[in-house]
C-alpha cells in the first residue's frame, strides 16, 4: 500500500526529467552556431576540382590550415581571389597553406558550379585546393554564413583548433587602402608560436543561400 | 499646340520620375550612424543589398511597396548598397533607374566592414541581405539576416506603429 502510494511521485519526476532533459537538448541545438575559437573541428572529405578527394586529415603535417569559404559569383570573393592566392603563396611553403571551400548552391548561381569552379581555379592560378560543398554540411558545421569567410585552423598534434574566424583584411574595396591584415597576423603568430591577438572580425560578404531555406 | 503641352507634360512627368529614380547617394558610415542616433518617433526600415545580390534584389519590391503605403505613417525606407564605389555609375545608378526604385537608395562606402557591422546589431554576421527596423523614440529595433517579403516587413511594422 505504501509503495503504491509513492509510484505516481515516481513517475511524474522521472518524466519531468526527461522532459527537461530533452528541453534542453533542443535549445543548445539552436541556433547552429559553428565552431567556437578553440573549438576542433572535424575532419571532412570534399572533392577537388581536380577530382581528387581531400579531407582535413590530409594536413596532418601542416602547420595548420587557412580555410577560405569562397564563391564564384560573389564581388567580395572577386576582390579578394588575388589576396587569397597571395596568403597562399605566402604560407603554404611555411607549413600553413589555404584551403578554398565552395559551399554555395550552383542552382542559386550557375556560376557557382563545378566546371565553372574547375575554371576559376584555372584562370586565377589556384596553387590551393578549391572544393565543392556540395551537401553544404562543412559550412554548416564551420558555422560559414557568407563568402569570403576565413577560419584559420592550428595544428595541434593532429587536432586542428579553430584560432580565427572573420574577415581577410579590412578594406574589400583595395588591396592598397588596407591597413590590417587580420589573417597575416594571425598565421604570423601562430608560427611564432604567439596567440592570436584579434580572433574574430565582421565582413560585409554574401550571404551563403542554403538548400534547405 | 494641344500635342506638343501632351508631349512636354509626358516629358516633364517621366523625366521628373527618372531624375528621382536614378538618385543615389554615396554615403560613409557617419549617415547611418544620425539615422541609427535620430530621436524623433519615425521609423526607419534600413536594408543591406546589392544590385548582384540575387535575394536582395528579389525582395526590392517589397520594400518599395512598404516605403509607398507606409509614407505617412512616419515609416522611412533606406535601401544601402553594398556595391563597390566604383561601380556607381556603370552599375548602380543604371540598375536604379531600370528598376524604377522611387526610395531613397544609399551607397555605403566604408569598406572597413569590421567597425560597423556590430552597430547596426551584434547579431548581423554581415551577410547580405540584412533589414534593420528602428525606432528610437519607441525604443524598439529589430534585425534580421533573412530575406523578407511584403507580409512579414507589414507583421513586424505592425510593433513600431
Amino acid at each position: 500500500m505504501k509503495k503504491k502510494f509513492w509510484l505516481p511521485f515516481i513517475i511524474t519526476l522521472t518524466l519531468g526529467t526527461l522532459v527537461s532533459a530533452a528541453l534542453r537538448q533542443e535549445s543548445t541545438q539552436t541556433p547552429p552556431a559553428g565552431y567556437p575559437i578553440g573549438g576542433t573541428v572535424a575532419d571532412f572529405k570534399l572533392k577537388n576540382v581536380d577530382g581528387n578527394v581531400i579531407s582535413l586529415s590530409n594536413y596532418k603535417d601542416k602547420k595548420g590550415v587557412i580555410v577560405v569559404f569562397t564563391s564564384n559569383h560573389c564581388p567580395f570573393s572577386k576582390a579578394y581571389e588575388e589576396r587569397i592566392v597571395g596568403l597562399d603563396k605566402k604560407y603554404a611553403a611555411q607549413g600553413f597553406p589555404v584551403l578554398a571551400i565552395n559551399s554555395n548552391d550552383a542552382g542559386d548561381y550557375e556560376e557557382n558550379s563545378f566546371e565553372n569552379m574547375k575554371k576559376r581555379a584555372q584562370e586565377k592560378g589556384y596553387s590551393f585546393p578549391y572544393l565543392q560543398d556540395e551537401t553544404q554540411g562543412v559550412a554548416k558545421a564551420f558555422g560559414a554564413t557568407r563568402t569570403p569567410h576565413v577560419f584559420i585552423l592550428r595544428n595541434d598534434g593532429g587536432k586542428f583548433t579553430v584560432q580565427y574566424i572573420g574577415t581577410i583584411d579590412d578594406n574589400y574595396q583595395d588591396p592598397a587602402g588596407v591597413t590590417k591584415r587580420y589573417v597575416e597576423d594571425a598565421v604570423s603568430n601562430i608560427l611564432m608560436g604567439k596567440p592570436v591577438v584579434v580572433t574574430q572580425t565582421k565582413a560585409v560578404g554574401c550571404a551563403i543561400g542554403w538548400k534547405d531555406a | 499646340m494641344i500635342k506638343s503641352i501632351g508631349l512636354l507634360g509626358a516629358w516633364l512627368f517621366f523625366g521628373h520620375q527618372l531624375v528621382q529614380a536614378q538618385k543615389v547617394s554615396v554615403v560613409k558610415w557617419k549617415e547611418i550612424q544620425d539615422i541609427l542616433s535620430q530621436s524623433s518617433d519615425t521609423t526607419y526600415i534600413v536594408n543591406f543589398w546589392a544590385t548582384w545580390c540575387k535575394p536582395c534584389v528579389a525582395e526590392l519590391p517589397h520594400f518599395e511597396e512598404v516605403q509607398k503605403n507606409y509614407k505617412d505613417r512616419n515609416v522611412k525606407v533606406i535601401m544601402v548598397s553594398m556595391d563597390f564605389a566604383k561601380d556607381l555609375t556603370a552599375r548602380v545608378i543604371p540598375f536604379v533607374s531600370q528598376h524604377q526604385l522611387t526610395g531613397k537608395v544609399w551607397l555605403l562606402n566604408e569598406p572597413d566592414a569590421n567597425n560597423w557591422i556590430d552597430k547596426i546589431s551584434t547579431e548581423w554576421s554581415g551577410a547580405i541581405p540584412a533589414t534593420l527596423i528602428v525606432n528610437n523614440q519607441k525604443k524598439k529595433k529589430v534585425f534580421f539576416e533573412q530575406k523578407l517579403d511584403y507580409d512579414r516587413l507589414v507583421k513586424e511594422l505592425s510593433d513600431f506603429l
